[in-house]
């Protein structure tokens, strides 16, 4: 038994082995062929490293010869992947960054060709893109690790951010609107919460319900009172940019992560916070034993249904963060259906971070990232169409839920209402 | 995920139970129509103009359809009584596209499986039988015209075996799959639209489709009735026939209601949940295809905007019965059919309709709500609607 096991097992990790190794040749191979034989000879990159207006000390400009730079990348993938067949790596998070790393640097080596890119502002616009995405992942962890789905995220940050650009309008302050987005967010969440821990309801469908009722309430808002009403109700303006004085100094990493609004603090802040709560609390404990064992938590005196309300219930703030995020927080005025699928991406953040907050924040960094290249992208004028580039954060989640990447499972219990 | 309903419990017995049935969908709506009306209070609408105008919107105006039949009856003119009878029909030409929405949707719940998707798959759809409808050329209508429906199924069945496929094979959710498709679905047209099946001109739509290719009318203009409203009513009938008739039928129930006793059964998940995406994403196409071979005649920029949603809503209304789904779908067709007038007429935004929905939804989804709302005692509640956790 025990040697069947584990024959069968070393055979799959050969396979495993066998086709990691290839993937990275593969990849190798190909950014060879379609970016170092399409760059031309003795033409440099450069990738901008300051960023106007910013406080950091200047630092020379990082200046690179083209071609060598992208066939570089392409021996190091295809380096990478006879080692991998002839040793073995072991790693699969090694592999899948140097895939990661040697193709996007290979790819902006390229695009930018005889130009200049500025890579600290693209990393610095991949924190902002990936902060409502990190906050929907957010959002899903704490609740689905008390095993309630939330899928209504979308319609909570649509509501929420309407509520906090109009609140900030009509009060002047930007702050009652973050409050009163929060509070929007935690009372959706609530009846989420009720319906399906108090009716049982389908967790799928009252998400679904959720969306739709909050998709036509904005846009009933939007088109009888926002649209009529600009300056009164829809013109709230954003929050400042705040520098931390002395870190935002930091060459690069000053202007990335020092120099930003409070909602994107709030994020990075809430990613640590709860991942101590979540993990070295009684709290966490407790939200993890209702979540993969409701039963047994019920036995030891835990109240599954408390804990499940208080889980969706903060789940539904940190959504009406995410919310306060999109007018408040970035453009300060209300557009219909603006959240554009952040919400359901922040999901699939949740499962390629495999429920963890640290996690969630690192995949919704790779679509935010993903997300602000194709900006930059449009700048430089690559010859491809923008409207694929734009499809490209959706497909990389359908290629992350397949779970090659890693299966992600999720807690057991996740989906599925307790009866006592 | 308790309770699940086996293919054998959803055949109605007898009339009583009938009734019975419909009280949760028929109370779910009027609540949600009692709420919309406080909300169009709140906004500060008169709400008698606001369902006046839906009404006669929906239904036409029955003084000028009483006029119409005098002229009709007295001079044998018919133009009074075409604009009389115009919101109605209307109505009908709203339907005919929710009705295969709705049955995208509800052969998905059949089998366990939610599709979000039918948004994206009825765009595509429109496209695949916009692109068939004014690029092929010389083909008598007996042959273009079917050509131009079976493109829009296949590109919509495509669209939805994706998932399918990615559901059975890898276990990926099919909620945000299908999502993910429909943005997809979106940023694909607004390339094609922009550029291989733009139209010469400044608008970003495709070119009419010919002659051959429309769906045939059945009055002048601007009457747009069409035969389009036939055909969903016989795909109905044979989604029925499908599920309730055919040994596949059964199995796609069985998958439905309980995957791991269809699978000791010796049925194929695999085949199955790739089978019925298909056929869902197949019908939501097609619903795309009525609109623009029947209706519109191009495609334009958010050509599919809500049906997906409204397509959800339709199918837990009609508890996912083929029968259920055309009832459902054509009291949308009213509602919608006579918001846009209550747009007009009254300045009630149409996403109110939306609202509605959402509420519709839960109500269904919770009888327990209505059940305490109504004081009624016992309504049998029999759960038609399952999904399932991420994963399995």
């Amino acid at each position: 038994m025990t040697t069947t096991t584990m024959e069968l097992s070393t055979s799959a990790e050969k396979r495993k082995r066998i086709s990691y190794g290839m993937t990275l040749l593969v990849a190798g191979l190909l950014i060879y062929l379609l970016f170092g034989l399409t760059t031309q000879a003795g033409v440099s990159t450069t990738f901008g490293l300051n960023l106007a207006g910013s406080q950091a000390i200047e630092v020379s400009d990082l200046v690179v010869p083209a071609q060598l730079t992208v066939n570089l990348m392409a021996a190091i993938a295809a380096f990478a992947g006879a080692y991998q067949l002839a040793k073995g790596i072991r790693s699969t998070g090694w592999l899948i960054g140097i895939l990661a790393v040697t193709f996007v640097i290979a790819f902006l080596t390229w695009a930018a060709q005889d130009k200049s890119f500025n890579l600290t502002g693209m990393l610095g616009s991949s924190l902002v893109r990936a902060t409502p995405i990190a906050l929907a992942a957010l959002c899903g962890v704490i609740s689905e690790r008390s095993a309630v789905i939330n899928i209504g995220i979308e319609g909570i940050m649509l509501m929420s951010a309407q509520t906090a650009v109009v609140t900030a309008t009509v009060s002047g302050n930007l702050y009652v609107g973050l409050i009163a987005a929060i509070l929007v967010g935690a009372l959706v969440a609530a009846f989420h919460a009720y319906l399906v821990i108090r009716f049982k309801v389908d967790q799928v469908v009252s998400g679904v319900a959720i969306n739709i009722f909050g998709t036509g309430f904005t846009s009933f808002i939007s088109s009888r009172f926002l649209q009529k009403a600009t300056d009164a109700l829809n013109n709230s303006g954003t929050f400042p940019i705040i520098s931390i004085p002395g870190l935002s100094k930091i060459p690069i990493l000053g202007p990335v992560l020092f120099e930003n609004n409070i909602v994107i603090y709030l994020m990075i802040l809430l990613v640590v916070v709860m991942h101590i709560m979540l993990f070295y609390t009684p709290w966490g404990l407790r939200t993890r034993a209702v979540g993969e064992h409701p039963k047994a938590a019920d036995t030891l005196g835990i109240n599954v249904y408390l804990v499940r309300y208080v889980n969706v219930i903060l789940g539904g703030m940190i959504a009406g963060l995410g919310g306060a995020y999109f007018t408040i927080g970035s453009v300060g005025r209300f557009d219909e259906i603006m959240t554009a699928g952040k919400g359901f991406i922040g999901l699939a953040a949740m499962i390629f971070g495999k429920w963890n907050p640290i996690g969630a924040f690192t995949s919704s960094l790779i679509f935010g990232f993903a997300d602000s290249l194709q900006v930059k992208l449009q700048i430089l004028r690559v010859p491809i169409p923008s409207e694929f580039l734009l499809m490209a954060p959706y497909i990389v989640t359908m290629i992350i839920l397949t779970g090659v990447v890693g299966r992600a499972i999720p807690p057991a219990a996740d989906g599925q209402p307790y009866e006592k | 995920m308790s309770e699940t309903a086996t293919p054998s419990q959803t055949k109605t017995g007898n009339r009583s139970s009938l009734a019975q049935e419909l009280l949760v969908p028929v109370l779910a709506v009027v609540t949600g129509l009692i709420i919309g009306a406080i909300v169009i209070v709140a906004s500060g609408a008169n709400v008698f103009d606001a369902y006046g105008a839906l009404f006669t919107g929906s239904f036409g105006s029955p003084i000028r359809l009483i006029e119409g039949l005098q002229v009709y009856f007295s001079t044998g003119e018919t133009k009074e009584l075409l604009r009389a009878i115009y919101p109605f029909t209307e109505s009908l030409v709203t339907a005919t596209p929710y009705i295969f929405a709705g049955l995208s949707v509800a052969l998905g719940f059949r089998a366990g499986l939610f599709n979000i998707g039918a948004e994206g798959q009825f765009f595509i759809g429109a496209l695949c039988s916009a692109f068939v409808g004014y690029s092929v050329k010389g083909l008598p209508m007996i042959i273009h015209l079917p050509l131009a429906i079976l493109a829009g199924a296949l590109g919509g069945a495509l669209w939805g075996m994706i998932p399918g496929y990615l559901k059975a094979k890898f276990g990926a959710h099919e909620v945000v799959n299908t999502i993910m498709m429909n943005w997809i679905a979106f940023r694909l047209s607004d390339w094609l639209l922009n550029g291989p099946m733009k139209a010469s001109g400044f608008r970003p739509v495709t070119p009419n489709v010919l002659p051959t290719a429309e769906l045939p009318r059945f009055f002048d203009d601007p009457l747009r009735f069409n035969l389009g409203f036939f055909l969903a009513l016989l795909v109905a009938y044979l989604v029925y026939w499908f599920l309730f008739k055919t040994t596949t039928g059964f199995e796609i129930r069985s998958v439905g209601a309980n995957p791991d006793a269809a699978k000791y059964a010796g049925m194929s998940i695999v085949k199955n949940l790739v089978l019925v995406m298909a056929l869902a994403g197949g019908l939501a196409g097609m619903a795309g295809s009525a609109q623009v071979l029947g209706v519109d005649h191009w495609v334009g920029q958010g050509f599919s905007a809500g049906y997906g949603f409204d397509a959800i809503a339709l199918a837990l209304l009609g508890k996912s019965h083929p029968f259920g789904v055309v009832l459902s779908a054509l009291l949308f067709g009213f509602l919608r059919s006579g918001a846009t007038n209550m747009q007009s007429r009254a300045g009630i935004p149409i996403d109110i309709i939306s609202i509605i929905q959402g509420l519709v939804i839960v109500f269904i989804a919770a009888p327990a709500i209505i059940r305490w709302f109504y004081r009624i005692r016992s309504i049998k509640t029999e759960e038609t609607v399952l999904t399932r956790g991420w994963g399995k």
